[in-house]
Order: structure tokens, then sequence, then C-alpha cells
């Protein structure tokens, strides 16, 4: 009996100490910019469950995903590129890369995280394990001349992609051999101010500050060199002041239409992608930031600059049109769709919360108060390439 | 207030806005501006970005006259927009004196 008693005992105790298993699939972190920290949070209760401080200057920080979801690599402003266990809720390493920093990506296999810097510029390579560097490629595209790196994207083949702001180039450069990576270059034109990889994973597009048009490389025929699309685009009108730079990445392709925020225009542009011609315009009520299409393209969602960032436009890709225009909150930085789109988280950073609603109905959910919400990043950007 | 220190305190103001000085809720909405939306370039602790670093080191060698018409009409040619639409030359002018010395947070 009383040997009994301990058996039954110890099971208790057993399933006392038991972790809680979870997954990682409804999993993600917002980025508290000011505070450098993130706020871990699950999608399906719609609820943060741990935050994890320490981060450094976290204005403009991105995430991407270890391919299990387990991990997220976080780039910070100041060079920090911090590794985090989101079923442990703790920060596993954290080192400082650079000076100035811009984001990064993670390659296809998953082994190598590959951060893009403007101070210095160039890219740096490291093992995701062990955040130890492997390698890096300096962005000297003349002789003592380094550029700053934008829209650094991953790509099949452990290859990466990325613009020189200053150098007005596309590079490629292949990470097979992590520690010897090599690098092609192709000229791109005037000031590429970010950059994007389509879900297929077959182009690189880069936007131009300093001219109209967008560079492209097809990255299966990199031989074909870089050419520039949307040319005309814009072409003898003077352009409105930008106050913030759009994003191209989360960019959005529905029913064979990408849709891209225009520069220095109140409008979204719509490109046939079987022929990369502009076949459309979709004014909107500011410089529109983030263009970024619900999972299944039937609706994309546009954030704006200064001074209409608290004004969120949501356009029907049937009707081709805005159908839906709210202003959710103060300084609406950044959004995120639920794995399925169903909903949409919504940075407010000026009224420190994160808003949530569902994508049919416009309905609010809910609302999580977080420090100054940026960056939004969800592990189902683990399963994907180019980011 | 007596009727004296209230005139002190007109002319006290009415100085403070001759001189360029926002009062302190313009103020804090300046900084603001600067911390977010110009960090969205020069970094929100202003060490730079696509933008060039605005630190008072960065800053100390050149003049607040040109420093201050960047920020007003910006600067063609590079991604630095005009901001005139949104603030008074006197107010661009106390962003630069601020930036020279130290920010506020």
């Amino acid at each position: 009996m009383r040997l009994f008693l301990c058996f039954l005992l110890a099971l208790l105790v057993n399933a006392c100490a038991a972790p809680q298993l979870r997954g990682t699939g409804d999993l993600g972190l917002i980025i508290e910019r000011a505070a450098g920290r993130v706020t871990l949070v699950n999608t399906t209760s719609r609820q943060p469950y741990a935050r994890i401080d320490g981060l450094g200057d976290l204005s403009h920080a991105s995430a991407v995903y270890s391919r299990d979801g387990r991990y997220a690599y976080v780039f910070g402003r100041d060079g920090g590129l911090s590794k985090i266990d989101l079923l442990e809720a703790k920060l596993v390493k954290r080192v400082i890369q650079s000076g100035n920093a811009i984001g990064g990506s993670i390659s296809q296999d998953g082994r190598i995280v590959v951060a893009q810097n403007y101070t210095p510029g160039g890219i740096k390579a490291f093992d995701a394990e062990t955040l130890e560097l492997l390698s890096e490629v300096p962005a000297e595209y003349a002789p003592g001349k380094f550029s700053k790196v934008v829209g650094l994207a991953d790509t099949a083949g452990n290859k990466f992609a990325y613009a020189l702001f200053e150098g007005g180039e596309i590079w490629v450069s292949d990470f097979s051999n992590p520690r010897q990576p090599t690098t092609q270059r192709f000229p791109a034109g005037n000031q590429p101010y970010d950059g994007l990889v389509t879900p297929d994973g077959r182009y690189f597009l880069t936007g131009l500050f300093g001219e109209d048009g967008v560079a492209m490389l097809d990255l299966w025929q990199p031989d074909k060199g870089a050419r520039k699309i949307l040319e005309k685009y814009g072409r003898g009108e003077e352009k409105l002041p930008v106050f913030k730079m759009p994003h191209l990445r989360g960019w959005s392709v529905a029913q064979g239409k990408a849709y891209l925020p225009a520069i220095g225009r109140h409008e979204v542009l719509i490109v046939d992608v079987a022929t990369w011609k502009e076949v459309g315009r979709i004014p909107v009520r500011g410089q529109p930031v983030f263009v970024m299409a619900r999972p299944d393209g039937r609706q994309v969602w546009v954030n704006f600059a200064f001074p209409d960032n608290g004004k969120i436009d949501v356009i029907d890709t049937l009707a081709g049109q805005v159908t839906h225009a709210f202003e959710p909150g103060k300084g609406i930085l950044h959004m995120e769709f639920a794995p399925r789109g169903e909903n949409v988280w919504l940075s407010a950073r000026d009224d420190n919360k994160v808003l949530i609603y569902n994508t049919e109905n416009f309905a609010k959910l809910g609302e999580i108060a977080v420090d100054n919400p940026s960056g939004i990043f969800f592990t189902t950007r683990a399963a994907r390439i180019g980011f | 207030m007596s009727a004296s220190r209230l005139v002190i305190a007109l002319w006290l103001a009415s100085a403070a806005a001759w001189a360029g000085e926002p009062d302190a809720t313009r103020q804090k909405e300046l900084i603001h501006l600067v911390r977010q939306d110009c960090g969205s370039c020069h970094g929100m602790t202003l060490k730079g970005g696509l933008g060039p670093p605005l630190l008072p080191e960065n800053l100390a060698e050149k003049p607040a006259e040109g420093l201050a018409a960047t920020i007003y009409y910006g600067r063609p040619g590079t991604p630095m927009p005009p901001w005139k639409q949104f603030m008074s030359e006197n107010e661009a002018d106390w962003i630069v004196q601020k930036l020279m010395t130290a920010f506020p947070e």
C-alpha cells in the first residue's frame, strides 16, 4: 500500500513537473522599439505570454525565424543580433555584429543567418546555431568606397540578393560554402532603397529612389542581367516629398498581379507579373509604406508615411479599389496577418497598443498594451523564402 | 497673480516667442517628431541610418543656419524631404540648436 501511494505521488509530481507542451505555429513577437524589448505573443489566444528585455536599439528592427519556428533572430539598429527561444521564452545569445544595421535574412537550409549593414556597409554571415561569424562581404563598390546595403533577401541555393544604396547595384552572394562566399554584381540604377524576392523565389526587385522605375533580376537567369521595369511610371511628374521610405518586403501578389507602393505619389501600383508591365494604379490616402496582401490575396492592406500614419486603406483585389478605409490608431507602423489571414495585427506606435482586427468584417477583436510597438513577426515566416 | 507679476509673465512669454523658443507642449511634439519620424532614416537614437547621424559631434563643424535650411527646405537630390508644412523656421532653428547640444529624450 505504501509503495502504491509512493507510486501515485510520483505520478502526481511528474505530472506537475512536466512542461506544458506546445507548438510554435501560433507564436510570434512584437518589437518594442524604444524599450529595447520584444513581447512574445500567441496568435490563437491573442495574448502576450512573455517579455524579453535588453535587446538594445530596436528602431527599424526586424526578425526572421529558424526552420522549426522555435528561434527568432532579431536584428537591431545598433548592430545587435539576438537569438530568442520562443518556447522557453528566453534570450539564447546576443552579439553586436556591426555599428549600424538594417535587418537580415536566413538561408534556405536554415543554417546561416545574414545581417545587412549600413556601417560598415556590407553583409555578414553567422552560424544559426551558435551565432559564430562565418564570413563577410564588404559592400565595396569602387576602391575605398563602401555602400549601405538594403533589401537583403534569401533565395534558392543558400544565396542572398541585396542592393547597394550608394553603389546602385544588385549583388547576389552564394553561401554554399559559408566561409568563402562568391558574389555576382549587376548594375541596377540610382539609389535602390529596398528590395524583395518574389514568393516563388525567382525575381529580386529593388525600388529606385533616385530615378523612376524598379530594377529586376531574374535569379533563374542571372546571366541576362538586371533590367528596369515601370520605367515610364511617373516620368515628367514632380514627386511629392517622401517622409518615410516605402517598404517592399511583405509585398503582395494576388491573381497574377503585384501591388507595390509608389514612391512620391499617393498611389499603389498594379503590375502584371507575367509581363512586368504596369496595368493600373489605385489612389490611396497618403504615401504607402507597407502594401501587404492577406495570405489568400483577396485583400491588400496599406499603411502610410507621416503625416497620414494613423490611416489604413484596404484594397479589394476583385473590385480593384479601396473598399474599406479607417483610422485605427496613432502611428500605425506595421501589420502582420494571422497565418491563414482571418485576423490582422496592427502596431499603433503612439497609442502604445497592438490592435487586432477581423479581416472579413473589420470588427476589432482585441488589443495588447505594448510600449511603442513597431514590427510584428509571426512564426509562419519560417516557411517562406525571401524573408 | 498680481497685475505686475502678470505683466512680467506676459513679457517673458513674448520674449520667449521672439527668441523662437516653442512652448512646452510644442517642444514635446517636436521632440517626438524628431525621435520617431526623423528617426525612420536617422535612427531613433540619431546615430544614423539611411540618413546621416545627427549627434552633436557629427554636426559640430556645420553652420546652424544651413542645417535649419536642410530641415525646412529639404535637400534636393537626396531622400531628405522638406518639413516646412509641419513646422515654422523658428522651430527648425530650435531643433538644430537642440541637436547641436544634447537632444532631449
